[in-house]
């Protein structure tokens, strides 16, 4: 029986390292090709570590030939500014869905799911046509404002603030709070894991979203990462493969450094709430 | 301050009526406690006194004024929930200064930030801070006014509870079955700081319980509820001696008021009690009411199902002959013990016996004429 139980275990544990590694192996082929030189990219017979080692070089091009940082400043604002019009639209939605009673309400709600839906895609035309009205084409709005309002995030919070009784709202009101305050000064740090959930998915969605920035947007000055290295892609296609990768890692980096610092937040911010 | 009226309540979620046409009068300074099994309605008339509900029909007077269209937080009023309801982000300090700067502080004054700006915030909440402390000294929970309502108790919630609606003086407390999260210990000894709160401030308590010991230990009045309806309000003693329906009489009580049909009572061979009712179908008395008695005329015949003994007293429960039900005795525990399955007779006094008809209402003892 037991002898049963470990072998299973270690099966388990099999199966998920695979599947840990297929996930890991484009990853770590990126980095090591960013430390590669030209010459060894090409070579036939493949070494994980370099014999020459060439990453200073590599990052230094992807660093000059291109403006990584006003890439990466963009990307960042961008994302900033898309979060921060999501929650404004978002939270008080949620909350007049999850909380208040007026006609139309289920309606409403189910337009919410319809547009959880409705793929970002088939949008891009609707979203490019309104944008070139309004003349907006090539500048830092066309890539806020398609997605300032998210029916998933509308979703995730509804469901979320239905959780928190509606007494805690009572007392609220009867201690002469008005509504917006409830919103800001109970809902949102109630459900502050709520809101980082949904960050997560916001930030890593719109940071690397390729499709959207290539439609709306052509110059170099606002592109942000992701768009910033297909544009290096063109200036020097096959060769600079290393300069490339070295351009990729670059702009994963800070997600990547954003969700190590801030894993035990998230964890202790969930834990937090289930103990009421 | 001034009286509450209610005036022909009416609340229905759709079909349903939850609240049907309830009228009452709450004086000022009153410990007024709305008693029913769940789902009777007492808490849906509480929140439309507190202005969280809107009623479909009737009034809300205060002081003869209608506040109807008056917010909750326009009404001077303050509630305590089942769940404490307090705001799990905020310290206990904060928890109870809440009330206090939503009122005296400005919009501008209360932003996040900003509002440390205003000269005239820091007078403020100093004055905020002893207020606090004060409340907090007053409930014993001056020493947990840094910590978060997630590391305390249920009795110390359920006093930050009580601290964050007493520290602004309102006129009226309302409180929903702030008892039932506690443990049976903690709950008697919050009964008794409750009434005494009430004592020392001196302002309008209206409570609701589906307790009937919380209801009869604590109120000035009781109203009963059931289905919507209001069946009775009454002082504790007159609602316990003096039922006006058969379903207060069933719920006011513990062990529950025995009841045995009219019927029933004439083939067990009990003594037709003098000046009963033409229209008597059931006939009611409590379990002191009964004492075990030697056999012979006017007892009731059964055999004894099973005893309880809680120390002060023993109760019997009887089962009668002529499947007439089961009663239940109070005895002395001085007196003869008696065992499960010995046969008993029971004799009721008179004079405490009351009579309801078919719809449960009560009957009023006729004048003893043929005595």
């Amino acid at each position: 029986m037991r002898r049963r139980g470990r072998a299973g275990r270690i099966a388990r544990h099999v199966l998920l390292a695979c599947t840990a590694a297929f996930a890991l192996a484009p990853f770590v082929w990126m980095i090591s090709l960013s430390i590669k030189p030209p010459q060894e990219i090409f070579q036939a017979d493949f070494h994980l570590w370099p014999t020459q080692f060439y990453g200073f070089e590599n990052y230094r091009i992807a660093f000059t030939a291109a403006p990584m940082f006003t890439f990466l400043l963009n990307g960042l604002m961008v994302c900033a500014a898309i979060f921060t019009l999501q929650l404004l639209v978002c939270v008080p939605c949620a909350y007049a869905l999850a909380k208040l009673r007026f006609h139309g309400r289920d309606t409403l709600f189910a337009a919410v799911l319809v547009g959880l839906l409705v793929p970002p895609q088939a949008l891009a035309i609707p979203h490019f046509v309104l944008l070139y009205v309004f003349g907006l084409l090539d500048t830092y709005a066309a890539l806020i404002l398609p997605w300032a309002i998210s029916a998933f995030g509308i979703f995730l919070l509804r469901q979320f603030f239905r959780a928190i009784p509606d007494d805690v709202i009572h007392a609220a009101r009867l201690d002469g709070l008005g509504e917006f305050e409830i919103i800001w000064r109970i809902m949102v740090p109630m459900s502050a894991p709520a809101l980082a959930a949904f960050g997560i998915f916001s930030v890593v969605a719109h940071w690397n979203d390729l499709f959207w920035p290539l439609i709306a947007v052509r110059s170099a000055d606002i592109s942000t990462p992701a768009l910033g290295i297909l544009l290096f892609r063109d200036d020097e296609a096959g060769q600079f493969l290393g300069p490339l990768m070295a351009g990729a890692a670059i702009i994963v980096a800070p997600l990547l450094l954003a969700f190590l610092i801030a894993q035990r937040r998230f964890i202790d911010g969930l834990a937090v709430t289930t103990m009421k | 301050m001034a009286d509450i009226e209610l005036h022909a309540i009416e609340k229905r979620y759709g079909d349903t009526r939850v609240v049907n046409g309830v009228s009452l009068t709450i004086r000022d300074g009153e410990f007024l406690t709305l008693v029913g099994p769940s789902g009777c309605g007492k808490s849906t008339l509480l929140r439309i006194i507190a202005g969280l509900e809107a009623q479909d029909g009737g009034e809300v007077r205060v002081g003869g004024t209608c506040v109807d269209d008056r917010r909750p937080k326009e009404r001077d009023v303050a509630m305590v929930f089942q769940s404490y309801a307090l705001y799990p982000h905020l310290s206990v300090f904060d928890n109870i200064a809440l009330p206090l700067r939503t009122r005296r502080l400005s919009f501008a004054e209360r932003l996040p930030l900003v509002g440390r700006a205003f000269p005239r915030r820091r007078g403020i909440e100093r004055a905020i801070r002893a207020e606090v402390e004060q409340a907090a000294a007053m409930l014993d929970v001056a020493h947990l006014l840094h910590r978060k309502p997630g590391q305390l108790s249920g009795g110390q919630r359920q006093r930050v509870a009580l601290g964050r609606a007493m520290v602004r003086h309102p006129a009226v407390f309302l409180m929903d079955e702030p008892l039932s999260n506690l443990d049976a210990k903690l709950r008697v000894q919050m009964r008794a700081e409750i009434t005494a709160l009430h004592r020392r401030l001196g302002v309008t308590f209206i409570y609701v319980t589906h307790d009937q010991a919380e209801a009869m230990t604590m109120s000035d009045r009781v109203a009963v509820m059931m289905g919507g309806e209001l069946l009775q309000v009454a002082p504790p003693e007159a609602l316990y001696r003096d039922p006006q329906d058969l379903r207060v009489a069933e719920m006011i009580g513990s062990p529950k008021i025995n009841v045995v049909s009219r019927a029933h009572w004439a083939a067990l061979g009990g003594a037709e009690p003098g000046g009963l009712h033409a229209e008597t179908t059931q006939l009611a008395f409590r379990p002191e009411d009964a004492a075990i008695a030697g056999p012979g005329a006017g007892t009731l015949g059964g055999s004894v199902a099973s005893t309880e003994n809680l120390g002060s007293d023993i109760f019997l429960n009887v089962t009668l002959t002529h499947g007439a039900g089961a009663i239940v005795v109070r005895t002395h525990p001085d007196a003869p013990r008696a065992r499960a399955g010995d046969p008993v007779c029971v004799r009721v006094e008179h004079a405490r016996l009351m009579q309801f008809d078919s719809q449960g209402r009560r009957r009023a003892a006729l004048a003893r004429v043929a005595a």
